[in-house]
């Protein structure tokens, strides 16, 4: 450790499926410059083998992290002991909302991942659609034959939904995630197919604007920028439409 | 409540606490447009006993001078004031407009409400 250790106490809430939730007290001693991760980790290694959470690479890209940390979503990987509380303070810790609980710090994302399938979700891009369009393309540093490729932003982490009011009492909408990955996919290739997707009252009509997503996504993906910039597109989309009617489409043998 | 998605979860749309100035946003204009929609029911009621003649009339107006009243009148112009603005920047939102800067819309609309709310409680209390 590099630091003056800190004494904390990590408050989690503790679940079984299908059971009541309860919280649990842990004492810890931390550096306040490790991840919140790292003394779930240690709770799960020296205090209780019971604990459940999810993660993986540990370095904010495979999403699997995704907690409430004092309330807020946060990818706990990333998220510094010193960022959410001071010595002898508490963080408390709680599974993403929106999402059945599996147990303890575990949801399902199965539906979420199903519905991020159905937008075609490719998580790579060439790279200047992998970006925001507002954002100002960099200078790559090597040259490549052939158009470069890069990882899109989405990580799957799921945050932008568990902080999504309006995911919160609609079974159905698929949420901001999945209409920024239609959107994502409308820039690379745009199909009928896209904006009848994303067209519907559990699609883009059903967010009301809290943005609450771009605010807690760790990967920069502008989920409310890109839900109302796809509106803009069904927008005209529609009005084309109007003026010159569709042919019903065929369906494929 | 439970923790996924339930029609019977929504008074956690009211919960501001870990919440951005979007859901401040999202709050405010749930809590006007409920306000608005009582006050209008009311209106009709009101107006209703109006119909009822002259006594009714002149009970009527005399209530409308009480201080209470006034002030219930004031929160529905409040209310109107903050739907109203709000609303106009929802609107430019969802057809792409300004997205980015709905933050700094949002301030500088609620600042204009406030101005004006004071506005008209000044002209109201000060007219006696
Ligand atoms: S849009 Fe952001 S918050 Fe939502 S799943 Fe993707 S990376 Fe996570």
């Amino acid at each position: 450790m590099t630091n003056q250790p800190w004494q904390v106490q990590i408050k989690i809430q503790r679940q079984r499926a299908g059971e009541k939730p309860y919280v649990q007290a842990f004492a810890l001693e931390v550096d306040p410059d490790e991840y919140v991760l790292d003394a779930v980790e240690r709770i799960w290694a020296f205090h209780d083998r019971t604990l459940t959470y999810r993660h993986a690479c540990h370095h904010s890209t495979c999403g699997a992290c995704g907690m409430r940390v004092n309330g807020r979503e946060k990818l706990t990987c990333i998220t510094t002991i010193r960022s959410v509380t001071q010595n002898g303070g508490t963080i408390r810790i709680d599974p993403l909302r929106n999402f059945p609980v599996v147990s303890d710090l575990v949801v399902d994302m199965g539906d979420f991942f199903l519905r991020m399938n159905k937008s075609d979700f490719n998580s790579v891009a060439p790279d200047n659609a992998a970006r925001l369009p507002y954002e100002h393309p960099k200078k790559l540093e090597t040259q490549t034959e052939g158009e470069p490729e890069r990882l899109v932003d989405c990580i799957e982490c799921g945050l932008c939904i568990s902080a999504c009011p309006a995911a919160n009492t609609d079974k159905e909408y698929v949420g901001p995630a999945v209409l920024a990955a239609i959107h994502l996919m409308y820039t690379q290739n745009p199909s009928q197919k896209l904006i009848n997707q994303a067209d519907d009252h559990s699609g883009l009509w059903r967010c009301h604007s809290a943005y609450e997503c771009t605010e807690v996504c760790p990967s920069g993906v502008d989920p409310a920028w890109r839900i109302m910039d796809m509106r803009k597109t069904v927008f005209k989309d529609r009005v084309k439409s109007i003026i010159k009617p569709r042919l019903p489409e065929k369906k494929d043998a | 409540m439970p923790n996924q998605p339930d029609s019977n979860n929504w008074p956690r749309w009211f919960d501001p606490r870990s919440r951005s100035l979007g859901t401040f946003g999202y709050i405010l204009n749930r809590v006007t447009a409920l306000g608005l929609t009582l006050y209008l029911m009311m209106h009709l009621v009101a107006l209703g006993q109006l119909a009822r003649g002259a006594d009714a009339y002149d009970g009527f107006i005399a209530l409308v001078k009480n201080p209470l009243f006034k002030l219930g009148e004031l929160l529905v112009i409040a209310a109107g004031v903050i739907h109203g603005l709000n609303g106009i920047r929802i609107a430019l939102n969802s057809f792409g407009i300004g997205v980015r800067r709905q933050k700094s819309t949002f301030i500088t609309l609620m600042l204009i409400a406030v101005f004006i709310i004071v506005f008209f409680a000044f002209k109201m209390f000060s007219e006696g």
